[in-house]
């Protein structure tokens, strides 16, 4: 890993690109995710943090980890902003990462009221960092309304069906700038890789750890797949050729034979 | 074979036997069934329409194999996929049904399974359903909490460390106003973190005003959707109106509730017919409220005080499997609650498959919780229970069970906003 090449939010540093998503959660999940992943950043849906005695995730979260409390939940701006200013009373700091569903079945972010709940928190100083669909103009209005970062799903949440909004991601990450974290549906290292290598800033995942065989495995892949494209990214990828192949003498070279 | 439901009572007056054993023997001296009663809100809705199209011309005898092994290998489950999964011929690929609702409730859940108690308020019933302990001929020990009572119960719970905890009444305005309901909901919030409802069905602004109170979550069982066995059951008093029944769902959504559960209560007409009725409840709800939490709940029947031998016929636990494997295929997002009327053995076993909610330190009675959970007598009157239930492990035993069954025991996901 690069020690120079960190990643910034909200004015902080991280030398992780691995986020652990909040959706099926376990001790084990957290452990991996911190030790054989690398995660520096750590999702908690504030609905499960809200609890009593038996079982507290915030008891189980290292201390040296960021928090990023969700507001999953909420099904339009004005409950987000609800969720997230209970996450800061509750504790959890002032990073906050805006999910509003409008959808049971699907889950799919709501673009409208996440920007407006992106606005009112920002301007509380809140350090914004809204899940939405890869639209441009969205993300654009995001960016406007003060958030942090910009979080487009790549697939539906919990699919494992990896860049399924490939194209509108990469549109995204060239043409925002802030950083572009990779959220929801990626299921497998490869396309985390992949994701990497196209420019994302970081990757967001939970389910594909949560239902791997061997967690603490699945975790050390994760973070290998995303260091290996982020190198590649940096590095600069080579060229990639769309189709055919390349003639190794010019179809044009007879333009210049005899020197006119 | 059927069931035996008429039970009389040696406490009935000459009067009311007279009247009981009329409503049982002659159809006319019964109200309409499908007419709504002064004062039930009708809202316009064409799902009830939609199920029962499908209901009413559904064959479970029509689908073989084929459709079956369609139904498994789509991605997505449609409408005739259901059918062919509850049909008999999905009888010989339960185990891959149960492969396939496992991997799909592990994409939406994980391997959690929430815990949730239900607290029993009042027994009074003005209806004569034939099958249930509360109806109104029925002599049993009635009983209503006082407020202080209610609180009292609400503490023990609490105390064992429930945090989501549903209300029941019997079906009795008189008894159990809205008021009375909403006074239970507001003292719920200071105890539980979630609040759900299994009460008579309200209009739209009653609905509204139970959120207010802190309610979020509203249970109705149609019991059968099959119209024409509705009325042979319900012989007597609101819940006599099915269609009144039928859109309590939508009339909670409307009024603001975040979440609805359906249910048919399985044994009491064809269990095929019934579950794919409850089904497509579900999914057209979904589809018309799409932010709507939509679950299914799997009842069924069982003994009640004064008739022990009322069972589910037909449905065993095999076909319960079945059942709730389509569900889970059909619906992937859906919660599925599997009460304790089932056995401890078979909600362990459906936990890992497809349940996503157990209830746990049940009583079905009124007022016995601290008896229960403390073993303290205070000796205070109690009511008699709705039915018997199988599985009764208290909230401590059964955290470590689903543990030790490998599950992730939730008490709560959820914040009233």
């Amino acid at each position: 890993m690069n020690q120079n090449d960190t990643l910034t939010i909200g004015g902080k540093e991280f030398h992780s690109r691995f986020i652990l998503g909040s959706g099926k959660y376990s001790l084990n999940l957290i452990e991996a995710a911190v030790k054989d992943a690398g995660a520096e950043i750590i999702t908690l849906a504030v609905r499960r943090a809200n609890t009593k005695k038996e079982e507290n995730i915030l008891d189980y979260i290292p201390k040296h980890v960021t928090l990023l409390p969700n507001t999953s939940g909420a099904r339009n701006a004005e409950e987000a902003v609800r969720i997230a200013r209970l996450a800061r009373e509750l504790g959890c700091g002032n990073f906050v990462k805006i999910e509003i569903m409008r959808d049971a079945k699907y889950l799919l972010p709501d673009n409208f009221e996440t920007i407006k709940a992106t606005e009112t928190l920002a301007n509380e100083g809140f350090i914004v960092m809204p899940y939405m669909y890869p639209d441009l103009n969205a993300a654009r209005d995001l960016r406007d309304a003060g958030a942090a970062s910009i979080m487009p799903l790549a697939s539906p949440i919990g699919s494992n069906k990896g860049l399924s909004t490939r194209d509108f991601i990469q549109i995204l990450i060239d043409e925002i700038d802030l950083p572009i974290i990779v959220d929801a549906g990626i299921g497998k290292p490869s396309q985390a890789c992949e994701a990497m290598e196209m420019g994302a800033a970081a990757i967001m995942a939970n389910t594909a750890l949560a239902t791997a065989g061997n967690l603490p495995l699945m975790a050390h892949a994760f973070s290998h797949a995303i260091e290996a494209g982020r190198s590649a990214y940096l590095a600069g990828l080579g060229r990639v050729l769309v189709r055919g192949a390349a003639a190794s003498d010019p179809l044009t070279g007879f333009l210049h034979e005899g020197g006119n | 074979m059927e069931n035996r439901f008429f039970v009389d009572s040696a406490h009935l007056s000459k009067d009311a036997l007279a009247k009981k054993h009329r409503l049982e023997t002659d159809p006319s001296f019964r109200k309409s069934h499908m007419e709504y009663l002064p004062g039930m809100e009708q809202i316009s809705s064409d799902i009830s329409e939609k199920v029962l199209t499908h209901m009413n011309g559904y064959d479970p005898s029509a689908y073989t194999q084929k459709e079956v092994k369609e139904a498994l290998s789509g991605d997505v489950c449609a409408i005739d996929g259901l059918k062919a999964l509850l049909s008999p011929a999905a009888e010989p690929f339960l185990e891959q049904m149960a492969q396939r609702a496992r991997l799909e409730t592990s994409k939406h859940f994980g391997n959690t399974v929430y815990m949730f108690t239900p607290l029993y308020i009042a027994n009074y019933c003005e209806n004569y359903c034939v099958y249930c302990g509360f109806n109104c001929y029925n002599h049993i020990s009635r009983m209503k909490l006082s407020t202080e009572q209610i609180e009292r119960e609400m503490k023990v719970i609490a105390e064992s460390g429930m945090e989501e905890i549903l209300i029941l009444t019997g079906e009795s305005r008189a008894q159990s106003d809205v008021a009375y309901i909403g006074e239970a909901c507001k003292l719920a919030q200071n105890y539980f973190r979630m609040v759900g409802l299994e009460i008579y069905p309200l209009n739209t602004d009653e609905y509204r005003y139970l959120h207010e109170c802190g309610a979020d979550y509203v249970t109705v069982f149609q019991e059968t959707y099959d119209v024409q066995k509705y009325e042979t059951l319900h012989l007597l008093g609101h819940k006599r109106v099915w269609p009144y029944r039928f859109d309590a769902q939508e009339r909670a959504l409307l009024g603001g509730m975040r979440g609805v559960a359906c249910s048919a209560l399985l044994g009491l007409s064809n269990f095929r017919k019934d579950a794919l009725a409850t089904a497509l409840h579900a999914y057209f709800l979904q589809r018309k409220y799409p932010h709507a939490e939509i679950s299914l709940s799997c009842p069924r029947l069982r003994p009640i005080v004064n008739n022990e031998k009322i069972n589910p016929l037909d449905v065993g636990e095999t076909k319960l499997c079945q059942i709730i494997c389509a569900y889970r295929i059909f619906l992937p997002f859906a919660g599925i609650t599997v009460s304790s009327r089932e056995s401890a053995s078979f909600r362990n076993g459906i936990a890992k498959i497809a349940a996503t909610k157990i209830s746990a330190g049940v009583s079905t009675g009124i007022g016995d919780h601290e008896t229960k959970y403390t073993g303290k007598e205070n000796g205070a009157a109690k009511g008699d229970e709705q039915f018997e239930i199988d599985d009764n492990r208290s909230l401590e035993r059964m955290y470590q069970d689903m543990s030790a069954e490998g599950l992730q025991p939730v008490l709560n996901d959820y914040l009233y906003v």
